[in-house]
């Protein structure tokens, strides 16, 4: 029985490599009814080798990289998800409930550079067209105000959210790997699965820059306030496990950093908006129109 | 094949050996034949086939040219399953669309330097590396879609986009209000639609159909940035 079921754990591997080739039916199946099934077959397998989790993923691990890095499928390797997979990361980081790990709970050793990417994307443009809108709507009313679209603020916007989803990965990253050197720790998380975890963390501040629009302060802060809190503790609680085994004050230590670069981003991205306004305000809508 | 070797260089007398006579002490079994067909005439046909390409006149060329990608904007205005665009890609109409889009983006207004719409060149790096990487993207998740033929659909799908540019631009010579806005929204919006509906036609039956969603959502991102750019064009 043990050995049938590591022929279907070796199908549902070889199956997931083989995707290029189309020899599913071609009928509009939606990806809801192909989803389930696909999950429940891997939650089962994942039960039932328990034990063997480390091992088997391991395996897999060592099955997906083998390609040298210069070749195409080396990459692909890093886009295996399917759309209930994207799914189910970002509801993971909507609600982080304690005690559940996002990495071991959703990643589960295939971590994928699409939901980071495409969600920081998407974030960029969500700022700008928010800030775009909210400085429209400020001065609606007025006729001497002359609209201009501020395109300057994708580059900039972009520039600084790549920057942290990949800086700071990195920086936290190589801060684990010294500190483990150090103190044995049970858990560690490779590089990508830690760049998925910020990418995928960085998913509530979409709705925050499309509700960035009602002008109001105070509406303003309470929705960052709930954004920090709810990615903020989805990273912490990510991170914990791995710093529990350390000195109490360097686990504490890199924890509230986490929290505080994150705290600096969505607040920059909050000064970003209103400073501008002021800028513009003050500076003078009535020095733009004297020129 | 002895004889007919040997006639070319008949010779008159017997002395002088025959040109391939030793041809049949060669060891070559009998299993393996050796035959085949050489047709001259071909060549002269080719050859024929060249010259008419690099004879005719230019205006054949560019009409048969323009004829190609007259062909694939129909197809994208009539967006139907068909394989034209793929089959036969070209980047003549993408940079067309592109350039012409680029060009009515601009403002020609006297402070158009300073924190104004995109520029020419911000309009072009966007549509192209937008397109680039929705390739890469599609490309990575697994479809079996070329480089460029994905390039070529993304590139002629901006087609009812510029269209819309078009009548913004005619619209907004009319006088401004919320009258004026709301036209001007409604048929981004359509066209938005439009172009959507068109590259996914054509773009998702390359995908895996389990992925079919990653694939289209940053197509929706490339259309919606470029359909804003329209929209909030001022002159």
């Amino acid at each position: 029985a043990l050995r049938e079921f590591a022929d279907t754990a070796t199908s549902l591997a070889a199956n997931a490599d083989a995707t290029t080739i189309s020899i599913e039916d071609p009928g509009e199946t939606p990806k809801r009814q192909s989803g389930p099934s696909r999950g429940s077959g891997r939650e089962e397998d994942d039960e039932l080798l328990g034990n063997d989790d480390s091992d088997k993923t391991e395996l897999l691990a060592g099955q997906k990289k083998s390609s040298p890095f210069w070749t195409f499928e080396y990459y692909q390797t890093f886009f295996d998800v399917d759309t209930y997979q994207v799914f189910d990361r970002i509801k993971g980081s909507l609600l982080p409930i304690p005690g559940k790990n996002f990495v071991r709970l959703y990643i589960r050793s295939n971590p994928d550079l699409y939901g980071p990417f495409w969600i920081c994307a998407t974030l960029v443009f969500a700022i700008a067209i928010s800030g775009n809108l909210s400085n429209f709507l400020i001065h609606l009313g007025e006729k001497t105000y002359h609209y201009v679209p501020e395109f300057r603020k994708v580059s900039i916007a972009a520039t600084v959210i790549y920057a942290y989803a990949w800086l700071v990965p990195l920086a936290l990253w190589g801060f684990l790997v010294w500190r483990n050197s150090k103190v044995m720790n049970i858990v560690s998380y490779s590089f990508l699965e830690i760049v998925c975890v910020y990418g995928y963390s960085l998913f509530i501040y979409i709705p925050t820059a499309i509700l960035w629009i009602i002008p109001q302060k105070a509406v303003r802060w309470i929705l960052v306030m709930i954004a920090l809190g709810i990615s903020g503790s989805v990273l912490a609680m990510t991170f914990w496990p791995a710093v529990r085994e350390d000195n109490r004050r360097v686990a504490l230590a890199t924890i509230v950093t986490i929290v505080l670069l994150h705290m600096l981003l969505s607040v920059g991205c909050l000064f970003s908006l209103t400073v501008w306004e002021v800028r513009l305000f003050g500076h003078g809508i009535h020095c733009r129109k004297a020129e | 094949m002895a004889e007919a070797a040997e006639s070319p260089g008949d010779p008159g007398t017997a002395t002088p050996r025959p040109l391939f006579a030793g041809l049949s002490d060669i060891s070559i079994s009998q299993d393996i034949p050796v035959e085949g067909e050489i047709t001259i005439p071909m060549r002269s046909r080719i050859r024929e086939f060249d010259s008419s390409t690099l004879n005719e006149s230019v205006q054949n060329t560019i009409m048969r040219d323009l004829k190609a990608v007259g062909k694939k904007f129909m197809h994208v205005l009539y967006p139907r399953k068909s394989n034209t665009l793929l089959r036969d890609w070209d980047l003549w109409g993408p940079l067309i669309l592109c350039v012409t889009l680029a060009l009515m983006l601009q403002r020609g207004s006297v402070d158009s330097e300073k924190d104004g719409g995109p520029q020419f060149a911000e309009v072009f790096v966007i549509v192209w590396f937008g397109a680039v990487t929705i390739t890469l993207n599609s490309k990575l998740l697994g479809g079996n879609i070329s480089f460029f033929q994905s390039l070529c659909v993304l590139g002629y799908c901006i087609l009812p986009l510029t269209v819309a540019m078009l009548v913004c631009r005619l619209v907004l010579l009319a006088e401004q209000g919320p009258i004026n806005f709301m036209v001007r929204l409604f048929v981004v919006i359509l066209m938005f639609a439009w172009s959507i509906v068109a590259s996914t036609a054509f773009l998702a039956d390359s995908q895996p159909p389990n992925r079919k969603a990653l694939a289209v959502y940053p197509v929706f991102l490339f259309y919606f940035v470029i359909s804003w750019m329209i929209l909030t064009f001022t002159p």
